[in-house]
């Protein structure tokens, strides 16, 4: 009452081109790397409008009641907004929103959608692309400026997401993971935005070169070990992302702390490239410690 | 009945969760016949109550031999004291939803182990019976809902003799529920539906021990007698039925506020309504002048009303039953 919930979006038109690209960020209102992302290209494009031929839409708050409230899910059902798309128009007010949002950016060139990890996990930047579309999502994705892509398994659980709905609505989207939750990581917003400029580059949306890192690896999930806490405890982490680890190497370690014992020493069982760490220190058995992208 | 912990999982600084099941005619060779689950979510208080009901009833009816033999019935009262005790609907740690983990995986995230645990003392029951409660706060008719998996024998749902018997096509949202994988593995399984969640409602608990004692009578793992008699008295507002309506949940109509402010409902669950009728009120919150009144947009019967009192603009005030 008194405020009536709305969907902002920032538009910035150039030259006569149709070609829209569509960025969007903040479905979990945890997650505030996007924000940066946001403001970086906004002011990037507004700085050399001459360069842009195109539409470029910036939705920074899908979900601006989370936002608000660092609540990851909407505040009105408590529901994981990316679990509830395409969304319903006859839904209540959480759904309706969400259809609303789909019909926005359906019909874009390319969509990015970007998330932070939750408040556990620090992620590297990557790209996470279904299987089923990687044939046309991983060359897109690799202009991105991203270290990493993940091609994954198609999960049921993950019909219901932005990304999977306006795939299969025709609007190919990449989700971009980077960074951890209610926090900004400055140099992978740098580094994403000029991914997106890059990619622009490429759609002939953008009159300028810009140069990325090309040394993109892609994995798919057999690549990936997950290491899961078997203890509940205080995780120390002794690597970040982004480093490589040898097979048998230590990364972190649980401790007791009334007794002042080590209780589980976690060791890498493949040489790969490290590429998510936690980052809160309390761990329950079975918390997600790490991921390495196997050699 | 026998008492017995049916896994536990270590935290941090508290006591291990340990999870509780109660068992009855758990002879040796017994098949494992219904099993019945309450609070998956810290908050599912009246779930939790009608178990504790119904762990009430079948002991007194295994004292004096009232439940058939070689039928195994178990009883999970609660998963979730965990969060059930800092009054956290979700897992108090991660604030995911066990009943979105299922079927669970063992070497995964904490809530995934949870639910592959439970999931492993539930395989091989021929029956689940979930109790739950809805992600839209708000008040139902007593209800068994069951999901059209495909593999689902809608007419067992008649058992529970409640006036009504929902059919769900799962969202992919939903195929990680608990009731969805228990009949995807292999069981028959419903989800009963009472009025309230975080607090007690003595009448509609009633109504939902009575509904799963007839559930339990049809399946044979007691006697009609003896679920007459721990089930009485009737509940003349929902009544007995021995041929429910049967619908599909995109079928009931929905009525969605276009104002939001203060909500003044006129009608509840269970009340039958004409066309035009006024169902609610929503009024300015600071000049007190009506915005808006909910009129039904057709006859029917209200099946779900909002809960609270501010409602948001183009929400759900209600669900009828269209008759
Ligand atoms: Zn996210």
């Amino acid at each position: 009452m008194g405020e009536t919930l709305q969907l902002q979006k920032n538009r910035i038109l150039g030259g006569g081109a149709k070609k829209r690209v569509c960025v969007v960020t903040g479905t979990h209102g945890d997650e505030l790397e996007g924000q940066y992302v946001a403001y970086l290209l906004a002011m990037a494009l507004r700085a050399r409008p001459e360069l842009l031929d195109g539409i470029v839409d910036i939705y920074p708050a899908i979900n601006p009641l989370g936002i608000n409230s660092i609540n990851r899910s909407s505040p009105l059902s408590d529901l994981d907004m990316n679990r509830l798309f395409p969304g319903s128009a006859d839904g209540n007010t959480t759904e309706a929103f969400i259809d609303a949002v789909t019909r926005d950016i359906r019909g874009a060139d390319i969509c990015i959608d970007i998330h932070a990890s939750n408040i556990f996990l620090t992620e590297l930047p990557q790209v996470r692309v279904g299987e089923r579309m990687a044939k046309d999502l991983v060359p897109p994705a690799r202009r991105l400026n991203m270290p990493i892509i993940w091609v994954h398994a198609n999960a049921t659980v993950l019909e219901s997401t932005l990304a999977y709905s306006l795939n299969e609505l025709g609007t190919p989207t990449l989700v971009v993971e980077m960074g951890v939750g209610m926090r900004i990581t400055p140099a992978f917003g740098e580094q994403l935005t000029h991914g997106i400029l890059h990619l622009m580059d490429h759609m002939g949306m953008w009159g300028e070169k810009v140069r990325i890192t090309p040394a993109t690896l892609v994995g798919r999930d057999r690549h990936v070990t997950f290491l899961n806490a078997e203890s509940s405890g205080i995780f120390i982490a002794e690597t970040r992302v982004g480093q490589t680890v040898g097979a048998g190497e230590r990364i972190g370690f649980i401790a007791d702390p009334v007794r002042g014992e080590l209780i589980e020493a976690v060791t890498s069982p493949a040489e790969g490239l490290l590429f998510t760490i936690r980052e809160y220190p309390v761990v329950y058995q079975g918390s997600l410690m790490a991921r390495i992208l196997n050699n | 009945m026998k008492r017995q912990t049916l896994f536990t999982i270590d935290t941090i600084y508290r006591q291990p969760l340990a999870v509780e099941g109660l068992f009855f005619s758990d002879a040796p060779g017994a098949e494992p016949a219904v099993a019945v689950v309450g609070a998956l979510r810290g908050d599912e208080v009246q779930q939790m109550y009608i178990c504790s009901l119904l762990a009430g009833a079948l002991s007194r009816l295994e004292q004096e031999g009232g439940l058939a033999r070689g039928k195994k019935i178990l009883v999970v009262p609660c998963l979730n004291t965990f969060s059930m005790n800092i009054g956290a609907r979700f897992w108090a740690v991660d604030n995911t939803d066990v009943n979105r983990m299922f079927p669970g995986y063992d070497r995964g995230e904490t809530t995934q182990r949870i639910a592959a645990a439970l999931f492993a003392e539930l395989r091989g029951y021929a029956f689940g019976v979930h109790l739950t409660s809805f992600y839209q706060r708000g008040n139902f008719m007593p209800h068994v809902r069951l999901w059209e998996t495909g593999y689902q024998d809608a007419a067992l749902a008649d058992g529970f003799r409640l006036p009504y018997v929902i059919h769900s096509a799962p969202q992919p949202y939903d195929t990680t529920t608990l009731a969805y994988n228990l009949q995807i593995f292999g069981a028959q399984a419903f989800s009963v539906y009472s009025r309230n969640t975080s607090t007690i409602h003595e009448k509609s608990a009633r109504r939902a021990l009575r509904a799963i004692l007839a559930f339990l009578a049809a399946q044979g793992c007691l006697s009609a007698a003896g679920a007459e008699r721990e089930g009485a008295p009737a509940d003349p507002a929902y009544p007995d039925s021995a041929a429910p309506l049967h619908i599909a949940a995109d079928a009931l109509l929905t009525v969605l506020s276009t104002h939001g402010g203060l909500y003044f409902p006129s009608r509840e669950p269970g009340d039958s309504v004409a066309e035009g009728d006024a169902l609610a009120s929503i009024r300015d919150p600071f000049t007190g002048e009506e915005k808006e009144l909910v009129r039904a947009p057709a006859p029917g019967r209200v099946f779900f009303s909002h809960e609270g009192n501010l409602i948001a603009g183009h929400d759900v005030c209600f669900r009828i039953i269209q008759e």
